[in-house]
């Protein structure tokens, strides 16, 4: 890899610069955007820098919608469907990579399969069980709801990470004479930390994102996530009113991109490669 | 799923420590996932609504056989099938090229990887917020820079019949193509790196060792990630609903929001639950085909 010609490096860093800009030119618009005043969004000629950068759009934001109560319910649904998604998820997924019973091909099947099935076949009948329940309006139906929604995902996941575990290394720790329970928290655990924060960073983030089934079970302003409260800035017109929207839209962004930032390292770190390479 | 296993351990049935296992996971699939799904596709057999008084009734196939005829859905199932595959297809293709290069010794290269998270931990919502000051006939860069190169006065995108979907398609893209990335990439560092390094001495160029060594590793992560990405893509609602919700006229009517409006804004339960059974099925057997083809590729490699 280290014979790559200038030519080919000059080319890579070309496409590698088409990327960035891909990437990045739509977030940098919309930071622009959430810091100019009314007059300057109102004009013909945008530019990409503010002339004249103010917070107002901020302060209005928060004058328009409930935004706190909103990022808190986002936070509460999001950290509880992953926590409880990850926890349940991962026992399972190291009996689906393990063990090949009857039992983990229906799993494998039931994963696949559910993948498929679009959420207006499940949120029809979620919705008249839960509001049967009461729970129609309320946080615990969403993470209910959310739990099981990201757990064919989780599975899926997680049973790749756990395949990726060489078994001679639980072999040989129960040659050196570990229990079962043994081999599995102090060998195979800490080899899916990785994976396992992964999957709960997956499980979290979309549950944060999640916008379909917020919008149909929750139906008061006070118990609406984030995204559901946002599209209440775009106006029955769509002629919203911009600065607003996008000074919300980007701190709605913000928690998201701080966890992945935190966790992306863990994630490439790579530790199971060193592991076994070692 | 005869003989891959040659550990000692495998057993065609659970013990009870796999039970134990098993069962916290496999409890809350079964009552609020498999039961709904089996609900919901009863449903579709019945004329259920919402506020109705009178008790709901099996119709038989009264619903699948108005479904038919609905010239309506099957517009919206088309406009759904030409944007899980516009989607689905430049994602793969474009998110490879990102793992590619991400991959390599580049300077520049954090940042890329500091990008790419942009579009993946963004809530749906926001990226089409987002787009749309993009896209915005005023205010957005977009048109600001084809007045800018002197190419006209640029137009308003989302409400354009001609132009609605693919502006809305570029979005799609834009969105899923990192997550796509950072899965393929994920698989390419764990290609075995003395492979390459040995082919590099035969003499192999970069794209034969790409063909050779790169792609039979990553593949299984290819199929399953684009098989992925097409299911989802199909079954996408954020990103149009705030978008364009739909219009102008139809043009960017996903079946996903279609159904919704059936189900949530007329209340429909029953048939907007048999337009999920139809949905299923069609997405189902175009999968099978995609994957058995593919499986069977790999076979007899």
């Amino acid at each position: 890899m280290n014979r790559t010609s200038t030519v080919a490096r000059a080319g890579q860093y070309l496409a590698l610069l088409g990327y960035l800009v891909f990437l990045a030119f739509p977030f940098l618009w919309l930071i622009s955007t959430a810091f100019k005043p009314a007059r300057e969004l109102g004009s013909l000629h945008p530019t990409w820098i503010p002339q004249d950068p103010t917070l107002s759009n901020f302060r209005q934001a928060f004058a328009e919608q409930p935004l706190l109560q909103a990022a808190a319910n986002s936070l509460i649904a999001a950290l509880c469907a992953a926590v409880i998604a990850v926890a349940i998820a991962t026992p399972m997924a190291y009996v689906m990579a393990r063990h090949r019973s009857r039992l983990s091909t229906a799993a494998t099947g039931w994963v696949v399969i559910s993948q498929a099935f679009p959420f207006v076949l499940l949120i029809i009948p979620l919705f008249l069980v839960l509001k049967n329940l009461g729970l129609i309006n309320t946080l615990s139906g969403l993470v209910l709801v959310y739990v099981v929604w990201s757990l064919p995902f989780a599975l899926w996941m997680l049973a790749g990470y756990v395949r990726a575990v060489p078994r001679e290394l639980e072999e040989a720790a129960a040659v050196d004479g570990a229990g079962r329970l043994r081999t599995l928290i102090s060998v195979t655990a800490p080899l899916l930390a990785p994976g396992i924060a992964a999957t709960a960073l997956f499980a979290f983030i979309t549950a944060w994102n999640e916008f379909f089934f917020a919008l149909v079970l929750l139906k008061t302003p006070e118990k609406q996530t984030l995204p559901v409260v946002l599209t209440h800035f775009l106006g029955a017109e769509g002629a919203a009113d911009l600065g607003p929207l996008a000074a919300a839209a980007f701190l709605a962004t913000i928690p998201s991109l701080v966890v992945f930032a935190v966790i992306q390292r863990r994630i490439t770190g790579g530790m199971l490669a060193g592991a076994v390479k070692s | 799923m005869t003989s891959a296993s040659t550990a000692p351990r495998s057993r065609k049935h659970l013990d009870h420590g796999a039970w134990f296992l098993v069962l916290p996971a496999l409890i809350p699939i079964l009552v609020l996932s498999v039961g709904p799904l089996l609900y919901g596709i009863a449903l579709a057999f019945t004329d259920s609504q919402a506020g109705r008084t009178e008790p709901t009734e099996w119709i038989g196939t009264l619903n699948f056989r108005d479904l038919i005829h609905d010239t309506l859905f099957w517009d919206s199932f088309g406009i759904g099938l030409l944007w899980a595959v516009g989607v689905t297809v430049p994602q793969f293709v474009l998110a490879l090229g990102l793992a590619l290069l991400l991959d390599q010794r580049l300077r520049l290269r954090w940042l890329a990887r500091a990008l790419a998270i942009i579009p993946w931990a963004m809530p749906e919502v926001v990226v089409g917020i987002m787009w749309r000051l993009v896209y915005n006939p005023d205010a957005g860069i977009l048109n600001e820079t084809i007045r800018d190169l002197g190419l006209g006065d640029g137009r308003d995108w989302l409400t354009g019949l001609g132009t609605a979907l693919p502006a809305v398609i570029i979005v799609g893209i834009w969105a899923g193509m990192p997550q796509t990335a950072v899965a393929l990439l994920a698989g390419l560092q764990n290609t075995p790196h003395e492979l390459h390094e040995a082919a590099a001495l035969d003499g192999a160029n970069a794209w034969r060792r790409f063909w050779t060594v790169t792609w039979p590793a990553l593949k299984p992560i290819a199929l399953a990630i684009s098989a992925l990405n097409f299911i989802w893509n199909f079954n996408a609602f954020a990103l149009v609903y705030v978008l364009t919700n739909g219009g102008p006229g139809g043009r960017t009517r996903l079946p996903m929001l279609f159904a919704y409006e059936e189900a949530f804004r007329y209340g429909q339960f029953g048939y907007a639950a048999a337009m999920g059974c139809v949905m299923v099925a069609v997405i189902s057997v175009l999968l099978a085909v995609y994957l058995v083809g593919r499986l069977k590729g790999e076979e007899e490699r």
